[in-house]
C-alpha cells in the first residue's frame, strides 16, 4: 500500500515600490546607477541619522491593499528587526511586525485551461497580510572579499504574505503571474524579477492526503524568476515526497534553490534561525491612516486585469486568446481601447494589436540596444493611425494583405496609412474593365482550372484568383475579382 | 579687554560687548583658546580641537558685524559640543575607540541652527562612551576632572560639557541627557544645565544612545544664557520624526518680563534616604528662598519613583543594543586586525572597540528584547513607563513645577563607584524619571558644600512649557548666581 501526499504552499512576495525617494529618507531610488551613489547619512546608518517616513510609499501600499481587497489598518507602526548582516547598514531593518498596513485580502488566479485557447478555472488565493519595510543593499562575493552596494538599501519594499493556500506548482505560477500583472497595471512597481523588483520565498510542506494538519514547513529562497519559482517548488515537492516515502523525517529549515544544478540545498536549520528581537522603532511614530485618504486612493484604483478580461469578452466579444494577451498589460489595453473606439469592430482592433503591434514591439526591442527604450506608450504608431488603417480596409480602400505589408513601415516611420497608400499607389483596384480583362487572361492561361471549376470543383477558382491578385500586386478588390471570375466562367 | 575678563563673562554679556563694539569675536575666541591651553591639561574637557577653524569662524563673525549683517545675539559667541553631536568635517568619537577615525560628513540640526545664528563652534567635548555613565570615567580617551576638585568626577555623561563651562573654557556648551546626563554633571560642576521636553530639540545628528529618552540641551553659567541657547536650537525638524511641531517662544525675552510666583511641589519620594546632608540643607535653603518670594510650596507624591531606575535600564539598554548595532567594523568604524571572517569582523571589532559599560548595556538590552523575555522585560517596562508619566500628569494638576535635588551627593571621587555599576546607576535616581516622562528638567546651582563642592537644584516642568520652568529657575538664579562663581585652577 502506498500513501498519497498532497502539497500545501504559501508565498512571501517582496515588491519594490516605484517611489521617487527611499522609504525613510529623501535620496532617490533607481537601478543601474554607479554603486553607492544613492546614499546619504540615513541610508548608510551614520551616527545620528534618523528615519522619516515616505508618504508616497504608504499611499502605494494602501493602493495595493485596496487592489487586493485587504483591510487597511487604522494605525500601523514600525518595528526594528535586529540581525547582523553587511548588506544592512544599521544592522536592523525597519519593518512592521504586529501592526502591518494591510491584513487579509485575496489574489484571483487562473489555472491553465484544457488548451491554450480555452479559459482555465479561476480561484481566489487568500492573503494573510501585507507589510512595508526597507530593502537591504546588494552583496557581491569574490574569492576572498565581498563588496556591498547600498543603492538599493532603504528602498521601500512591500512584503505580501499568502495563506498556505496554494496546492500545485501551477497554482504558484498562476499566483505570481496574476499578482505581478495587478501590481504592474496599478503602477505599483515594474516588478522586473531580474532587477530584484519582485522577489519570492516559498514555504513548502506536504502531508498525507486526507489529513488536515500542515506538514513540516521548509522555506525556499533564491527563487529569482517566475519559472524558477515553479521549478524550485516542483523539486522540493519531489524531494520531500521521496523523503517521506523512504521513512525519513522532514526538518524545518531554510533551503536555497540552485537554478544551475536544479536542486535545493540546506541554508540553515530551525535551531540556527535568528531571534530578531523585534521592538517598536523609537525613532518613528505610529501611522494613523485617515479613512478619507483611503477613500481618495480608492478612486484611483484601476480595473483589475481579470475584470477587464471578463468585460472584453462579454461586451466586445473578444476571443479568450486575445484577452489573455491584452489584459496583463495595462498600457496595451489602453492602446487597444483607444484604437477600438475609433473603429467599428473591436475584434479586428484586438487582432491587430495582439498580432501585429506586439510583434513589431518585440522586434524593435530586440533590435534596439536600449531595451527599455521602446514601449507601447511611446511607439511611433499611435492608436489613431492603426484605427485609420483598419478603417481603410473596412472601406475597401486597401486590401487586408496590403495593410499587413504596410504595418511594419507605419510602425517604423510613424507615417499614416493614408499617406503611404497614396505615396505608393496602393489603393485597391475595383475598376471593372481592367479586372475583367485580367480575369479573362487568367482563364485563358489556366484552362485546366477553369474546366475543373465548371465541373463543380469550387476550390479551383482560388488558383485563378491568385493569378489575378499576383498580376495586380495584391491591389485588386478580391470581391470584384471573385464576382467577375464567376460571371465569366458561368457564361 | 583682557582675556581673563572676557572668559568670566556670560554669553549674554559677551553678546552685549560685541554689540557695543568693545571687543571682537576673534578676541573672544583667542581668550578661550588661551584658557583651554592653560587649564585643559588638568581638566581634560576636550577630546579634539580645531583652532584654525574656530578662529576662522570668529573672523567671519567679525566681518558680518562690520557689514551690519549680524545673525543675532549668538553671533560670535563660542559654543562647544559634546562629542556625540555631528559637525560636518569634524571627528565624532562618542568617546569610543570604535569611532576613533570617523569624521562626520554632515551637520546635526542643532549644529546647523547654531551656524545659522552665527555661533562659533569650538572643540569636541568629552563624555562617557556613547553617553553611558554618570562620571565621564567611561571615556576611552581618559576621564574629565571636576574643575572644583581635580580628584573628583565632573558627573556624566556630559562631563566634558559641564566641566568646560565651569572651567571657563567655553561660555556655552551642548550636552545630551538620556537619564540625567546634562543635569547631573551640571549639578556636580556648579553650572546651569537643562534637558528640554522630549521632541523640543531635534535629535538629527546626535549619535543615539536611547532614542525615546535622548534630548540635546544647553549648559551655561546662568539661566539667562540657557534660555538664549535653548531658543536657538529648539523647534520642529522635518528630519526627526519625534520632533514636535510647536512654536518656540523667545525664552530670553520672556525672562525679561516679570514672573508671578506660582506653586512648587516637593515629591516626598525624592527627599528620603540616601541624600547627602549638605545637599539637603542647600535644597531646603532654596525652598525657603522661593517661599520668601511668595511661591506656594506643596508636598506631593510620585509613588512610581522607585520603579524608574529598573524601567530605565530595561528601555534604555534595549534601544541602545539596537542603536549601537551599526558600529560593526564594516564601514566607518574600526575593524579588528584579528578578524579572519565575517563573524569575527563583528565580534572582534565590537569586542575591541567598545568599553566595558557599553558592552554590559548592549548585552543587557539584547537580553531584554529576546524571544521569551520581551513580555517580561521590555513590554512591562513600557507599561510601567506609562504609569510613571501618569504620576507626573497628576502632580502637574496641582503644581507648576517640581523641585528636587539634582543629585543625591556632590561630586564623588574617581573610582568610588566605577567598580559597582548599580551604585553608579543610583546616582541618577532623581533625574531618570523626568526622561521616562519626557518632561523638561533643569539643574541650577544652589550652593556649595563646606569643602567647596557645588550643589544643584532640579526643577521639573510641564511638557512643552519651558517658559514657566525657565522663569521659575531665573527667579532664583538672577539673585543668587552661584553659577557665576569660578573654581580656582591656578597651580
Amino acid at each position: 500500500m502506498s500513501v498519497k501526499y498532497e502539497t500545501v504552499m504559501g508565498l512571501e512576495v517582496h515588491v519594490q515600490l516605484d517611489t521617487n525617494s527611499k522609504m525613510f529618507t529623501r535620496v532617490g531610488t533607481g537601478f543601474g546607477k554607479p554603486p553607492n551613489t544613492l546614499t546619504d547619512p540615513v541610508v548608510l546608518g551614520l551616527p545620528g541619522a534618523l528615519p522619516v517616513m515616505n508618504r508616497e510609499a504608504i499611499e502605494k501600499s494602501i493602493k495595493v491593499g485596496l487592489l487586493l481587497g485587504c483591510k487597511i489598518a487604522d494605525v500601523c507602526k514600525w518595528d526594528r528587526k535586529n540581525y547582523f548582516y553587511p548588506d544592512m547598514p544599521k544592522n536592523y531593518q525597519i519593518s512592521q511586525f504586529d501592526q502591518p498596513i494591510c491584513e487579509g485580502g485575496e489574489v484571483e488566479i487562473e489555472l491553465p485551461g484544457e488548451t491554450p485557447t480555452v479559459m482555465g478555472e479561476h480561484r481566489k488565493v487568500m492573503l494573510t497580510r501585507i507589510h512595508l519595510e526597507e530593502d537591504v543593499g546588494k552583496l557581491t562575493h569574490y574569492e576572498r572579499d565581498s563588496l556591498v552596494d547600498y543603492n538599493r538599501a532603504g528602498s521601500p519594499l512591500l512584503e505580501i504574505v499568502s495563506e498556505p493556500d496554494l496546492f500545485t506548482p501551477d497554482e504558484v505560477f498562476a499566483y505570481l503571474t496574476s499578482l505581478r500583472n495587478s501590481l504592474i497595471s496599478a503602477g505599483i512597481s515594474p516588478c522586473d524579477m531580474e532587477k530584484g523588483q519582485l522577489r519570492c520565498d516559498a514555504n513548502v510542506s506536504i502531508r498525507p492526503v486526507g489529513t488536515t494538519t500542515l506538514g513540516t514547513k521548509v522555506e525556499l529562497k533564491n527563487l529569482n524568476t517566475i519559472s524558477g519559482v515553479k521549478q524550485g517548488v516542483e523539486y522540493e515537492i519531489r524531494r520531500q515526497t521521496k523523503a517521506l516515502e523512504n521513512g525519513e523525517e522532514i526538518f524545518q529549515e531554510t533551503r536555497r534553490w540552485n537554478p544551475e544544478e536544479k536542486r535545493t540545498t540546506s541554508m540553515r536549520s530551525k535551531e540556527m534561525a535568528h531571534d530578531y528581537r523585534y521592538f517598536p522603532d523609537p525613532d518613528l511614530m505610529p501611522v494613523k491612516i485617515d479613512p478619507e485618504w483611503v477613500k481618495r486612493i480608492e478612486k484611483e484604483i484601476p480595473e483589475k486585469p481579470f475584470d477587464k478580461q471578463r468585460r472584453y469578452m462579454a461586451e466586445m466579444n473578444l476571443p479568450y486568446t486575445a484577452t489573455a494577451a491584452l489584459c496583463g498589460d495595462r498600457p496595451l489595453c489602453e492602446y487597444f481601447e483607444k484604437t477600438a473606439n475609433l473603429t467599428k469592430d473591436p475584434v479586428k482592433a484586438a487582432n491587430w494589436v495582439v498580432n501585429d503591434l506586439l510583434r513589431e514591439l518585440s522586434q524593435a526591442r530586440k533590435d534596439s540596444e536600449n531595451e527599455s527604450g521602446i514601449s507601447v506608450e511611446n511607439c511611433p504608431l499611435p492608436p489613431a493611425s492603426l484605427a485609420e488603417l483598419i478603417n481603410l480596409i473596412e472601406e475597401n480602400i486597401v486590401s487586408n494583405n496590403v495593410a499587413k505589408e504596410l504595418f511594419p513601415e507605419m510602425f517604423a516611420t510613424g507615417k499614416s496609412a493614408g499617406e503611404l497608400v497614396k505615396e505608393k499607389g496602393l489603393e485597391m483596384k475595383s475598376d471593372g474593365d481592367e479586372i475583367e480583362s485580367l480575369c479573362a487572361k487568367a482563364i485563358e492561361d489556366d484552362p485546366d482550372a477553369a474546366e475543373k471549376f465548371k465541373g463543380g470543383k469550387e476550390g479551383a477558382i482560388n488558383a485563378l484568383k491568385g493569378s489575378v491578385m499576383k498580376a495586380t500586386r495584391g491591389q485588386a478588390n478580391p470581391q470584384v475579382v471573385d464576382e467577375t471570375l464567376r460571371r465569366l466562367l458561368s457564361s | 579687554m583682557d582675556s581673563n575678563s572676557l572668559i568670566s563673562k556670560t554669553a549674554t554679556e559677551l553678546s552685549g560687548e560685541l554689540e557695543a563694539g568693545n571687543c571682537k569675536a576673534v578676541e573672544i575666541a583667542q581668550a578661550y583658546l588661551e584658557q583651554i591651553d592653560r587649564v585643559d591639561g588638568k581638566v581634560h574637557a576636550f577630546l579634539h580641537r580645531d583652532d584654525d577653524d574656530f578662529l576662522a569662524q570668529a573672523k567671519d563673525s567679525d566681518e558680518r558685524r562690520e557689514k551690519g549683517e549680524t545673525l543675532g545675539p549668538l553671533d560670535g559667541i563660542p559654543v562647544c559640543l559634546k562629542d556625540v553631536i555631528s559637525v560636518e568635517g569634524q571627528p565624532l568619537t562618542a568617546a569610543s575607540k570604535i569611532l576613533q577615525d570617523y569624521v562626520s560628513p554632515y551637520d546635526a540640526t542643532v549644529t546647523r541652527k547654531l551656524k545659522a545664528a552665527g555661533a562659533v563652534i569650538g572643540g569636541r567635548l568629552n563624555l562617557d562612551e556613547f553617553a553611558m555613565g554618570s562620571s565621564t570615567e567611561n571615556s576611552a580617551y581618559g576621564p574629565t576632572r571636576n574643575p572644583w576638585d581635580l580628584e573628583r568626577v565632573p558627573g556624566g555623561s556630559s562631563g566634558g560639557s559641564s566641566a568646560a563651562v565651569a572651567a571657563r573654557e567655553a561660555p556655552l556648551t551642548l550636552g545630551s541627557d538620556t537619564g540625567g546626563s546634562i543635569r547631573q554633571p551640571a549639578s556636580l560642576c556648579g553650572v546651569v544645565g537643562m534637558k528640554p521636553t522630549y521632541g523640543m530639540v531635534s535629535r538629527y545628528g546626535l549619535a543615539a544612545f536611547a532614542s525615546s529618552l535622548d534630548q540635546i540641551g544647553p549648559f551655561s553659567q546662568t539661566v539667562e544664557d540657557t534660555a538664549l541657547l535653548l531658543e536657538t536650537i529648539s523647534g520642529h525638524d522635518p528630519l526627526d520624526s519625534t520632533s514636535y511641531p510647536t512654536e518656540v517662544p523667545s525664552y530670553s525675552e520672556v525672562l525679561k518680563q516679570k514672573h508671578e510666583p506660582c506653586t512648587l511641589g516637593l515629591p516626598k519620594e525624592f527627599f528620603g534616604e540616601g541624600m547627602d546632608d549638605e545637599v539637603r540643607t542647600a535644597v531646603e535653603k532654596a525652598i525657603e528662598f522661593y517661599k520668601g518670594k511668595g511661591y506656594e510650596i506643596v508636598d506631593l507624591s510620585l509613588p512610581t519613583t522607585d520603579l524608574s531606575i529598573p524601567v530605565y535600564y530595561v528601555i534604555a539598554t534595549a534601544e541602545a543594543s539596537s542603536n549601537l548595532a551599526r558600529y560593526d567594523g564594516i564601514r566607518y568604524t574600526s575593524r579588528s586586525e584579528r578578524a579572519e571572517n565575517a563573524v569575527d569582523v563583528y565580534a572582534k571589532s565590537r569586542g575591541e572597540g567598545f568599553g566595558e559599560e557599553v558592552k554590559r548595556r548592549c548585552i543587557l538590552g539584547a537580553y531584554g528584547l529576546s524571544s521569551g523575555y520581551y513580555d517580561a522585560y521590555y513590554l512591562r517596562a513600557q507599561k510601567t513607563r506609562t504609569l510613571i508619566r501618569q504620576d507626573f500628569e497628576r502632580a502637574f494638576e496641582k503644581v507648576d513645577a517640581i523641585l528636587t535635588p539634582t543629585s543625591p551627593t556632590p561630586a564623588f571621587k574617581f573610582g568610588a563607584k566605577s567598580e559597582d555599576p548599580i551604585s553608579m546607576y543610583l546616582s541618577d535616581v532623581y533625574t531618570i524619571s523626568t526622561n521616562l516622562a519626557g518632561l523638561p528638567g533643569l539643574s541650577v546651582p544652589c550652593g556649595f558644600t563646606q569643602s567647596g563642592l557645588p550643589i544643584g537644584l532640579q526643577l521639573i516642568g510641564k511638557a512643552f512649557n519651558e517658559t514657566t520652568l525657565l522663569s521659575i529657575a531665573h527667579d532664583f538664579d538672577r539673585e543668587l548666581q552661584f553659577g557665576r562663581q569660578a573654581p580656582n585652577l591656578e597651580d
